[in-house]
């Protein structure tokens, strides 16, 4: 298990970068980009990929690694680790289902190395990140000497493993909307141990009003399809305007089982994930709404996130 | 205590066999099957050879036109000589990982390269990928008439109850998934040549036996070939058989006139070392209404893979002779299919059968308990064997000799697990775990295990004039404190300070014969050896010492520094002196002894789980772990408790996390440590374990029984009884293994909808 | 391949344990674990899997734990690196390892050193941890003879030992 032969480059600019990608494809190389490497790397020690350049982003590090406040949003840069989210203190402030998600990806040795760009552009269908940005309507910032875009969750995951980078292009930046006043979030998942990735996950973001009622909800499903799946209108159509009992958010959830026809595989078949993401949503969606309603508890007036730094 | 081999382990400076390097040392590649069945067409070496850095590319036709099979090595039987296994595929293929050529290259990335362009065409055969498949197909091998390459029926007791003499019957079929050790050292070897003489590392287990079929295979003369036993990790069975590359290294190393290294890495070990476990059983029994045991009828069928290795058909003799276990059956009828397929040939793995046929009986006991409605505990009581019955015979063998129980307490046992566990306030704690949303349940599992397979051990004690003790012994060291506990077996009689003994082992240039450590063999075997050799060396010093001080033999003592008279430390005279001393008058202070047995000893124990159940999403949580473990007599407890801990890890991986699957086509899909699922440190509980040592065994002087493997083999069964009993499982249930969450949701009885309602409101607090 | 970007082969300059090792005209696409075993001969950090599962190759990388198999040795330079060859000072076995020792947490000795590196991170974050959180932290390295029980009661031992000498102040 040792990787086959490549050249190795290692830009020190995102220009630079991006110039040279370019110019590879243009001249037919086969040019993979590494990041954390968790991922990419079992993949080239089992010989799965057989580049002839990797391109190592790790140079773009001092551009690329930042947990920005901006207005609404948090700019995270892409190759930002895994364990500097699960400790930042905005983060858990304004994105908080990211810090709540973190310890369930991978192990600690994996959260030093692994890079959110690198999450996301892997674009597991199990994975967290992946899940949690089309939760939230993350819009992922694309980059290639063609000009610079944003391209929203919804159209990042084309299939499993597969995303809307051409070939030329680099993920730089994950814009996450910040949590919205009066809101909760969750996220449920079962593995088979601890650090797998999960047989079926469920990640929810509530809103409510002054009495409690909800006014928007979002829910999203990971381990079910060959990308994360958005829920949130079947569930959230039943839900708006009450103060959920249990039985409603369970008969909501439960239009989620003629939505999803997930694969059978070793560690579960189709009808068990089904099952399974039934049950987590319902669990989301419940600790998300208590989530919301003890924010708007003790909501406070605005502004007073705006302490919590400009861009340096 | 704290364990001698500990230290340089810790430091990182001891050499496992990857970490050695030979000057001039290159590197060499297995190129594998990637077909299950399949007739070889032509290998093309060329373009392989043209990689830079490569030096050669052998395949089958390149060995030795008289190369032989690998041997087996236990448990021969005229059948099995048919379906060997040579070191280089000859003509067809039989599972995916099949060794069909070597590549050696300056090291492993260019011998990577040159693998991936070694271009074999495959004519591919139909896979059998089942025992099914296996009986309707014709035999995989011409020599053998089907592919059912072993059978072997074993009866006690008169004519069987049928249906209608049987006031009870119930009829079950139990699963076992294939799976395996999975050491988290890969194997390795390293063949160093060196004129005449030839040195491998890497070796371990049976270092003695591989030395004689490497000679033999190799046409070398046995003294010229030394096998050496370097650090091991982990070997649970696997590791130290005879495989393949135990001949292709050593013979390239030959050839090429230079230190040839492989390493095994993770991907071709899924493939290519011994699976194990796949059973399936078929069982009826009869019993009355007061869950009285009448008779134990069972077909095992036992899916060996492609080829019989150097175990032969220890796993399935084993199963079937240990399956009765502790229960006084007054009939059984047992009959054994072993059957050929396409996949990775089995071998032994820790508990090998009786992690097998504990799951099968005690999960029955349970059923049977169930269809009575009747306390599983105390099914299991009226049935066991009585103290006075011992020794006691099922009738049964295995390895050769007959299976007699030598002593036990089993009642004794029983009734400690049920206070471990609190069984008697259970049904409090279910209540409080129910308004918790949870479903708790208590489950408990039997086991009866050998240990202390013969013929002998030697232990070879010299005492130099350095003072210095040197302890020569047959075993090997898989990190089980083999180390440890012989030097305290040594001071025990001779009581040096343990930095003043050493132990060789595992080089058979230093050590003429050993037989190795596999079959939880080890301490009672060679500790034994060790005993009594220490216990003659003693008595030779104290005779030195007696001449020397002028003293009765009687009168001397022995402690840390030397002999000296009881109640006279003034007279010390220090082990250096007594050995020269000794030495001049011709006796020099050493000796050799053998311990002979020819019937193993059997320890058993019960385990007990304690779990909670996720109602609706079938997870469950460790609530507690017990084991009751009775020992005989313990050479060192920690040591026997450390051996039970991690066996218990192994034994929950086996019952719920570890799978070896294969799609039609004969492909692992679980050939990774992502698929194949080793427990983690949050997977698995903290164990409780009480050690006893009731009843010590007859058959050694020192009374002890073996460790290795009491806390692997009842796992699986205590955790499916502690299923069965969360849910209200019905007999039927929980006979297949891996238990998995939706196995365990599909036996949850659907609740009232309210109720539903109350356990996810529960879960969020 | 014309002005294709990239090198066939490297030389830099790895930082391990405190000592700079020169390293020239290797294929990048060598593995820190490799380079580490096999060039430099600290044989200490093993290999059991070699695709980031089981551990035993942990090491630390500007005091973090990190999985040397799944890292070019090329992209370690300008990092610090620390394996389990730096534990012991003079032949002293550190708390750490003492604690290990006395606790029985090692069978084979495999997986130790990865577990070293990774109990060694959590002992200079400096915090107390549950047992849970132990066995989660630890839930990237695996052991397959000792079922971590004693691996727990060792890092639970040495974090009473180093919190009775007052906490370290090594952060993230």
């Amino acid at each position: 298990m040792k990787p086959p032969p490549f050249r190795y480059w290692r830009p020190q600019s995102r220009a630079e970068a991006l110039e040279g990608l370019a110019d590879m494809v243009q001249q037919g190389y086969q040019a993979k980009v590494l990041a954390g490497g968790q991922s990419l790397m079992p993949m080239l020690n089992m010989r799965l990929t057989w580049p002839d350049v990797l391109v190592d982003l790790n140079g773009l590090g001092p551009e690329l690694t930042y947990i920005h406040r901006d207005g609404p949003a948090l700019r995270v840069g892409a190759l930002t680790r895994h364990y500097m989210l699960e400790t930042d203190p905005m983060i858990q402030r304004l994105v908080p289902i990211i810090a709540q998600a973190e310890p369930l990806i991978g192990h600690l040795a994996i959260r030093s190395r692994g890079t959110v760009g690198g999450s996301l552009a892997h674009a597991d269908p199990s994975a967290e990140l992946p899940l949690l940005a089309l939760l939230l309507g993350a819009r992922m910032r694309v980059e290639s000497v063609r000009g610079s875009r944003e391209v929203p969750s919804d159209e990042f995951f084309v299939t499993y493993l597969t995303t809307a980078l051409a070939s030329d292009e680099i993920l730089t930046e994950i814009v996450w909307p910040v949590i919205p006043p009066r809101s909760g979030q969750a996220i449920q998942e079962y593995a088979l141990r601890h650090g797998d990735f999960a047989l079926a996950a469920a990640a929810a973001q509530v809103t409510v009003d002054d009495d409690g009622a909800i006014v928007a909800g979002r829910l999203a499903l990971g381990g079910v399809s060959a990308t994360p799946l958005d829920v949130s209108h079947e569930v959230f159509s039943r839900l708006v305007g009450c103060q959920p009992e249990d039985q409603e958010i369970g008969q909501a959830t439960e239009a989620i089982r003629d939505l999803v026809d997930p694969m059978s595989d070793i560690h579960a078949d189709s009808e068990y994930r089904r099952e399974l993401a039934v049950t987590l949503a319902r669990r989301a969606v419940r600790e998300a709404w208590e989530a919301a309603v003890q924010a708007q508890d003790r909501l406070q007036p605005e502004g007073e996130g705006s302490q919590e730094g400009e861009r340096p | 205590m704290r364990r001698l081999e500990d230290p340089p382990l810790l430091r990182g400076e001891s050499r496992f066999v990857a970490d050695l390097n030979a000057p001039g040392q290159v590197e060499a590649v297995v190129v594998r099957s990637v077909h299950a069945h399949a007739r070889l067409q032509k290998i093309e070496t060329a373009e392989a050879e043209k990689v830079p850095g490569v030096i050669g590319v052998w395949t089958s036709a390149d060995l030795p036109k008289d190369l032989g099979p690998v041997p087996v090595r236990l448990s021969p039987a005229p059948t099995l000589l048919a379906a060997l296994q040579y070191p280089l595929a000859r003509q067809v293929v039989r599972y995916v990982g099949e060794p069909v050529a070597v590549v050696v290259a300056e090291n492993r990335y260019r011998a990577e390269d040159a693998a991936a362009k070694v271009m074999v065409s495959y004519e591919p055969l139909r896979p059998l990928m089942s025992v099914g498949e296996s009986l309707d197909a014709g035999p995989l091998f011409s020599a053998l008439s089907s592919n059912v390459v072993y059978h072997r029926q074993q009866r006690k007791g008169g004519p069987l109850p049928d249906a209608a003499t049987s006031r009870r019957r119930l009829s079950l079929t139990f699963r076992v998934q294939r799976h395996t050790a999975v050491p988290l050292e890969t194997r390795g070897l390293l063949a160093v040549p060196e004129g005449e003489r030839l040195t491998v590392y890497g070796a371990t287990k049976v270092v003695h036996f591989n030395h004689r079929v490497l000679a033999e295979m190799l046409h070398m003369d046995p003294a010229h070939l030394r096998l050496v036993e370097v650090a091991v990790g982990g070997g649970f069975g696997v590791r130290g058989e005879f495989y393949p590359e135990d001949y292709l290294i050593p013979y390239l190393a030959r050839l090429l006139g230079r230190p040839v290294r492989w390493v095994e890495d993770r991907l071709e070990h899924f493939h290519a070392t011994n699976h194990s476990r796949e059973q399936q059983h078929e069982v009826t029994v009869t019993y009355d209404d007061e869950g009285r045991l009448w008779s134990l009828e069972d077909d095992i069928w036992v899916d060996n893979g492609a080829y019989v290795r150097t175990h032969g058909v220890t796993v399935p003799e084993l199963t079937q002779a240990m399956l009765p276990g502790p229960y006084a059956w007054p009939a059984l009828d047992t009959r054994l299919h072993v059957v050929l397929t396409n996949k990775t040939p089995i071998g032994t793995y820790r508990g090998p059968g009786r992690f097998e046929g504990t799951f099968v009986r005690e999960r029955l006991i349970d059923a049977v308990a169930a269809s009575l409605h009747l306390d599983p505990l105390v099914v299991r009581q009226r049935n066991l064997i009585p103290p006075h019955a011992f020794p006691y015979s099922h009738g049964t063998s295995a390895l050769g000799e007959e299976v007699v129980f030598d002593s036990g307490r089993y009642e004794a046992a029983l009734t400690r697990i049920a206070q471990l566990m609190q069984q008697d306030t259970i049904d409090e704690r279910k209540r409080v775990a129910r308004a918790r949303g949870r479903l708790r349940g208590l489950g408990f599992a039997f086991f009866v295990e050998k240990s202390g397979l013969g013929p002998f051990e030697e232990v070879r004690l010299v005492l130099d004039e350095e003072g210095m003790l040197t302890v020569y012994s047959g075993l090997a060291a898989l990190g089980q404190g083999t180390v440890t506990t012989l030097v305290t077996l040594v001071q025990q009689q001779v009581p040096l300070p343990a930095e003043r003994i050493r132990v060789i082992y595992g080089d058979t240039d230093l050590v003429p014969i050993g037989y190795g450590s596999f079959a939880s063999r080890g301490t009672v075997m060679g500790g034994n050896a060790a005993y009594v050799a220490a216990r003659v060396l003693r008595q030779r010093i104290l005779d030195e010492a007696a001449a020397f001080l002028e003293a009765s033999a009687d009168d001397v003592v022995l402690d840390a520094g030397g002999a000296h008279v009881a109640g006279a430390t003034h007279s010390l005279v220090n082990y250096q002196v007594l050995a020269r001393y000794a030495r001049a008058n011709g006796r020099p202070l050493e000796t050799r002894e053998q311990f002979r047995s020819h019937a193993m000893t059997y320890p058993y124990g019960v385990h007990g789980v304690e779990l909670d159940v996720d109602p609706e999403t079938g997870a469950w949580e460790w609530v507690r772990y017990g084991l009751v473990y009775d020992v005989g007599r313990a050479v060192n407890r920690e040591l026997v408790c450390d051996q039970l801990i991690g066996g218990v890890a192994q034994g929950i991986g086996g019952a719920a996390f570890e799978e070896l699957a294969y799609d039609a086509d004969g492909q692992l899909v679980t050939a990774s440590l992502v698929d194949y699922a080793l427990p983690g440190a949050p997977d698995v509980p903290d164990v409780e374990v009480i050690l006893t040592e009731e009843a010590p065994s007859s058959r050694n002087p020192l009374g002890i029984k073996g460790a290795g493997e009491g806390g692997v083999v009842g796992a699986a069964p205590a955790i499916a009884n502690a299923l069965a009993d969360a849910v209200g499982a019905p007999p039927e249930a929980f006979t297949h293994l891996p238990l998995t969450a939706a196995e365990v949701r599909r036996w949850i009885r659907p609740l009232p909808q309210d109720g539903v309602q109350d356990l996810s409101t529960a879960d969020e607090k | 391949m014309n002005d294709i970007k990239g090198e066939e082969r490297v030389s830099y300059t790895l930082t391990v344990n405190g000592t700079d090792y020169a390293l020239s005209n290797l294929e990048p696409r060598w593995l820190l674990s490799d380079v580490l075993r096999d060039i430099l001969r600290l044989t200490g950090t093993h290999v059991g899997c070699e695709h980031g599962v089981c551990g035993a190759c942990t090491v630390l990388m500007d005091g973090r734990p990190t999985r040397s198999c799944l890292m070019l040795a090329v992209q370690a330079e300008g990092h610090a690196i620390e394996t389990v060859e730096s534990l012991a000072h003079d032949g002293q076995l550190s708390p750490l390892q003492e604690a290990f020792w006395n606790e029985h947490a090692l069978q084979c000795g495999f997986c130790t050193p990865g577990m070293l590196m990774t109990a060694e991170y959590l002992l200079r974050r400096g915090s107390a941890f549950s047992r849970p959180e132990i066995r989660q932290h630890l839930s990237g390295n695996l052991c397959r003879c000792t079922g971590y029980q004693n691996i727990v009661n060792a890092i639970e031992r040495a974090m009473r030992a180093t919190a009775a000498e007052g906490p370290e102040t090594c952060g993230d």
